[in-house]
């Protein structure tokens, strides 16, 4: 049966009904993959970012690399990987997706973090040298503090970035909610892909607005009143 | 030589390292054999692709760039934000969800990529040309004021040559993004070289698949670094960034 003519809404809506278990279970694994990659960035990132701060040479270098692999199209290199991964049997699935994803997550938290700590108004980095502070304590208690809301910003970009990537893993057996548009194309149900569109977009904009609310919970009062 | 100058090269040889490694091993193993087999084809996957990038972006171009200048009029100042909060929530929307919305309006083929890939590139250099726009310093354009130039003058001789360098890297990254996104538009019918590791991917040929897949990205890369000096040709000597 040909189903690519005459949807309506109404179909889309009785996909959702009838195959809620299936599309949570979808959810949870794009966001498992997501999650797991964006933490992983981040314990990778922020301290590199941290660390070019005191090397700029190296910083150029790595900015550059990082940037590179940016304009990468993500389809291009889930195809790059497939055969180097497939050199220790793991070509398809899980690995490759997982490693593409901190790699693509990679330019926007190490730039944030980077030009943020870099940024920061050295009258401050003065008065907190003036006090006395050892160069750990400024970082952990004036430099974080002040660049949070820049590098939270730097995460949330490299989050809803992932989450859009994470859809085209499902093409290469990574799983998550690009299956349904996957399975969709290939069986020609149009129902199951615009369902499939719609819940990744949900989940996008929901991670969005989700993290703009924790920047704006942690971000102390000091730093969000300037 | 400093340990952090020892540290940045011995970064840098290993990723010259990585990189001639990588296609060592490709070249080694004649992976690329597959475009020399069915050169014709891969001729045609090529053009395909390099034509639905240019008509997309061109039509995302002629699109975003004018209602950016409108909005950022003063008599517009209303619409901005609303345009601006609508743009921000379809950025967090993926490509792959926009091919696959319109793929579900308008059916599969040629035509609808070509949409699809459009409306997504409207939103950076939207975004880029709005900023860019604004972050022009008020004092120069009290001062086109001030010596009276009327306000097409202050646009098009202080605002956009002004802007230029966001419009353009707005116009970069959109161009960028779209060579990728055209490689899943395959997907809808588009056709392109998404086709080869779309193929690739299905069969398990690590030849077929690494033919279009290396092909995709030196195309991206090389466009990328293309841009970028269009950028430094283009942009005002004046206006230009230290």
């Amino acid at each position: 049966m040909n189903r690519n003519e005459g949807y309506t809404i109404t179909d889309v809506y009785e996909y959702f009904q009838d195959n809620m278990d299936f599309i949570l279970e979808l959810t949870v694994q794009h966001i498992n993959l997501v999650g797991l990659a964006i933490i992983v960035a981040i314990l990778i990132g922020v301290p590199l970012g941290i660390y070019l701060t005191t090397n700029e040479s190296l910083a150029g270098t790595v900015l550059n690399v990082a940037s590179v692999i940016m304009t990468i199209p993500s389809i291009a290199l889930f195809g790059l990987m497939i055969p180097i991964f497939s050199l220790i049997n793991q070509g398809i699935g899980f690995v490759p997706a997982f490693v593409a994803l901190v790699l693509y997550s990679q330019l926007p938290i190490i730039r944030n973090t980077y030009t943020a700590i870099n940024n920061v108004n050295p009258e401050i980095r003065d008065a907190a040298m003036g006090i006395g502070m050892s160069t750990a304590q400024r970082l952990l208690k004036v430099e974080i503090p002040n660049t949070l809301p820049v590098i939270m910003a730097g995460i949330r970009t490299a989050v809803v970035l992932n989450i859009g990537i994470g859809v085209i893993a499902a093409f290469i057996g990574a799983g998550g909610l690009g299956i349904l548009i996957a399975q969709g194309i290939t069986r020609g149900h149009t129902d199951m892909v615009i369902a499939g569109a719609i819940a990744i977009s949900i989940l996008g904009i929901s991670a969005d607005l989700i993290l703009r609310l924790l920047q704006r919970i942690f971000t102390s009062k000091g730093v969000s009143a300037q | 030589m400093n340990s952090q100058k020892v540290i940045t090269w011995t970064v840098r040889v290993f990723i010259y390292f990585l990189v001639i490694a990588f296609f060592y091993w490709t070249i080694k193993n004649q992976y690329f054999s597959y475009i020399f087999e069915n050169i014709e084809q891969f001729k045609v996957l090529v053009i395909e692709h390099l034509q639905i990038v240019g008509l997309s972006s061109a039509m995302a171009i002629l699109v975003s760039i004018p209602s950016a200048i409108l909005v950022t009029r003063p008599k517009f100042k209303r619409l901005e934000g609303i345009v601006s909060t609508v743009a921000n929530f379809g950025y967090t929307i993926p490509n792959m969800a926009i091919l696959a919305l319109m793929m579900g309006v308008l059916g599969i083929g040629f035509k609808t990529a070509v949409f699809a890939l459009f409306l997504y590139s409207i939103l950076p250099i939207y975004r880029n040309t709005v900023a860019g726009i604004h972050s022009v310093n008020p004092n120069l354009i009290d001062a086109a004021k001030g010596i009276g130039f009327k306000p097409h003058q202050i646009l098009f001789r202080v605002e956009l040559p002004n802007a230029a360098y966001a419009i353009i890297a707005g116009v970069r990254t959109a161009v960028v993004i779209n060579i990728g996104a055209t490689a899943l538009a395959y997907l809808i019918g588009g056709g392109g070289l998404g086709n080869w590791i779309f193929m690739g991917i299905k069969v398990f040929d690590d030849s077929i698949l690494l033919s279009g897949a290396v092909t995709v990205t030196l195309l991206a890369v090389i466009t990328d670094y293309l841009l970028r000096g269009v950028e430094r040709l283009v942009v005002p000597k004046g206006t230009k960034r230290s």
